[in-house]
């Protein structure tokens, strides 16, 4: 199979700015949203940027007319994923900023950013369809893996998703992505035509650490801020308003304590069955 | 009473515990009904009668590859034509991608992971790497809920009922991938991982041998997991991952071997009933969550606590 060299590809990847995994997370106030300090980029959305740099450096790069864009929606913080994205080798961001965001759940999500796909991948605010929008598997924060298929649906692209590998090759002079995705019992290749939408697991590659000639060279890219007007969206169709589902209640969890804890004397299998039998678990 | 449609990917028979599990929920919220993507059995229409379920329906011609998108095109058609009270799904990747769509097609709320749904249709969901619970609603359209398994005791129903079939006429799904290729895995005879009831799980502590770690969990009757550094070390297939980037798992008994308990492999498991650990090292973080505790080398524990499990049942 001939890689489709010659041809440009201009791709959208997702990126999301997540609490830290690493410490305690909250959910705070009445709308029972999750206290955003100590984000970061998240890290599934590393896997999806990966991927887009290596199929657009596999044609030649930016030089050669490939379009690697860093698109995120959230408060004023989260253009630091956009940040980190540019550092690791995005060519440009786009951060949809807006007050009227807050709040918002999977469904006015993946509305504002369909919505935003397009415009990123436009020039001078004509909306296009970009070859591929690529994301995470996942969010580590909601975890709902929504937004991808609501994406597709929105946009109406083929998804591939959960691919642990993905190149994009000519097929009869139509370009096409190919993925291969395991299941539980299975494992598949699937094959999608340009334009599509892909999301990517952990398998897919090794994502690049920025260094210091990532780093100063992001400082020099473009990134550019957009409000809910200029995606020509209502206010009253994104955040807590146009969210299809509410939070009504929340509360931590009882933090588990830690049981009896023994050291083996050469009978600890013994006890552990003993433990079992009296859980009523065997 | 109002239907609650159960969405049924693959109805195997005997019907899988997570599919008895939904459709129990769905009894306590209204009648019954079962969306089926594949034309059932005559068996297996009978096993969901013996759930109480009163209609079943089907795509009237066969449905392209089955993929998501068509997947999702039937079960919004099936909403528009039974008009259900609330929509039930799996909590798998794919269940959750067939009720992301059908939520933007039919302008309707999506909930993940639930633990509970109450008959007022609010839904109890564990968040945050089961750090929280969240009380949600769904306040547009008809709830579309996925629900983790081992939320609730399969019951059967009271009275069996004779399900009526319904077939969809199924509009374009739009845009969509093809399969080309498919190979099925080796089938182990264990149960699938995210439904296990009991989970034995093993880590860089395993050095390589899972062993002892399968031969638990067979005598168990259980699943095996592993942690991030076992399936990244190739010791065992990504599949059994247990934790943020894998699976999350709320069995009733885990079973944690050689594992340290890093934040990320904690999230994966945080809600099972009951958490037993092995590990060598007295300060590795799984201690401070596990209600069984033993400090010590799994190459001794696990075999002598398999072969005491086979001892006591001959
Ligand atoms: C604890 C918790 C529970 C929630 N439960 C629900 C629920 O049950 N139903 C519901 O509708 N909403 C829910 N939400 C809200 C939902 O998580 C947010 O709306 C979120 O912005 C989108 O969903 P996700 O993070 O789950 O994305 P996922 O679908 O998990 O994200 C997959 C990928 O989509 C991309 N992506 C997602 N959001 C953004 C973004 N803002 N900017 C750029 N890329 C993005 C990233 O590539 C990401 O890797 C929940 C939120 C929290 C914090």
């Amino acid at each position: 199979m001939q890689e489709s060299a010659d041809r440009p590809l201009n791709i959208v990847v997702l990126v999301k700015h997540v609490p830290d995994a690493q410490f305690d997370r909250h959910l705070t106030g009445p709308g029972h949203t999750l206290d955003r300090s100590e984000s970061i980029l998240s890290e599934l959305d590393e896997y999806a940027l990966e991927a887009a740099l290596q199929l657009a450096e596999a044609r030649g790069g930016q030089a050669a007319g490939n379009m690697v864009t860093a698109l995120t929606m959230g408060p004023d913080a989260a253009v630091n994923a956009v940040k980190k994205a540019l550092q690791m080798g995005a060519y440009q961001g786009v951060h949809v900023n807006d007050e009227s965001l807050a709040g918002s759940d999977a469904a006015a999500t993946s509305l504002v950013l369909a919505a935003a796909v397009q415009h990123a991948a436009g020039a001078q605010g004509a909306p296009a369809m970009p070859d591929l929008v690529l994301t995470g598997m996942a969010s580590t924060d909601g975890e709902t893996s929504l937004v991808p298929a609501q994406l597709a649906e929105r946009l109406q692209l083929a998804q591939i998703t959960f691919a642990s590998e993905l190149a994009v090759e000519d097929v009869d002079g139509a370009a096409v992505v190919r993925a291969r995705r395991d299941g539980d019992s299975y494992s598949e290749t699937l094959e999608a035509p340009l334009p599509a939408l892909v999301s990517v697991t952990d398998q897919a590659n090794e994502p690049r650490y920025p260094n210091f000639k990532g780093i100063m060279a992001a400082k020099k890219k473009s990134i550019a801020v957009l409000s809910l007007q200029d995606l020509g969206i209502d206010p009253g169709a994104a955040g807590l308003a146009g969210s299809w589902t509410t939070v009504a209640a929340s509360a931590p969890r009882p933090p588990r304590s830690a049981g009896t804890i023994i050291t083996d004397d050469g009978s600890a299998g013994v006890a552990l069955v003993d433990f079992l039998v009296a859980s009523k678990l065997i | 009473m109002a239907s609650v449609l159960v969405f049924i990917d693959v109805p195997g028979l005997p019907l899988p515990r997570a599919s008895r599990e939904l459709l129990t929920i769905a009894r306590g919220l209204g009648e019954p009904a079962v969306a089926s993507p594949r034309a059932l059995s005559d068996e297996a229409l009978q096993a969901l009668g013996e759930c109480g379920v009163a209609a079943v329906y089907e795509p009237a011609g066969d449905l392209p590859d089955v993929l998501v998108a068509a997947k999702a095109a039937f079960l919004a058609d099936t909403v528009r034509a039974a008009a259900p009270a609330a929509v039930l799904l799996g909590n798998s990747f794919e269940d959750r991608e067939v009720a992301a769509r059908v939520g933007v097609k039919l302008g309707s709320g999506v909930i993940t992971d639930a633990v509970a749904v109450a008959p007022d249709l609010s839904v109890t969901k564990s968040v945050l790497a089961g750090s929280y619970t969240s009380t949600c609603r769904v306040q547009a359209g008809i709830p579309v809920i996925t629900v983790k398994a081992n939320s609730v005791e399969p019951v059967p129903a009271a009275a069996p009922a004779a399900p009526e079939r319904h077939r969809v006429a199924v509009s374009d799904a739009g845009p969509a991938a093809r399969v080309t290729a498919r190979t099925e895995k080796r089938v182990s005879g264990r149960p699938e991982l995210s439904e296990a009831r009991v989970i034995v799980a093993g880590g860089r502590g395993m050095d390589g041998n899972f062993t002892p770690v399968e031969n638990l969990a067979d005598v168990l009757g259980g699943a095996v997991g592993a942690s991030r550094a076992a399936t990244d070390a190739g010791w065992i297939e990504h599949s059994a991952q247990v934790g943020q980037t894998g699976k999350t798992v709320s069995p009733q008994l885990y079973i944690s071997a050689g594992i340290s308990g890093a934040i990320q492999q904690k999230a994966g498991m945080q809600t099972a009933k009951v958490i037993v650990a092995v590990n060598k090292d007295p300060d590795a973080p799984v201690f401070e969550i596990a209600d069984f505790g033993i400090v010590g080398d799994v190459f001794s524990v696990l075999p002598q606590a398999t072969e005491e499990i086979k001892k006591r049942r001959s």
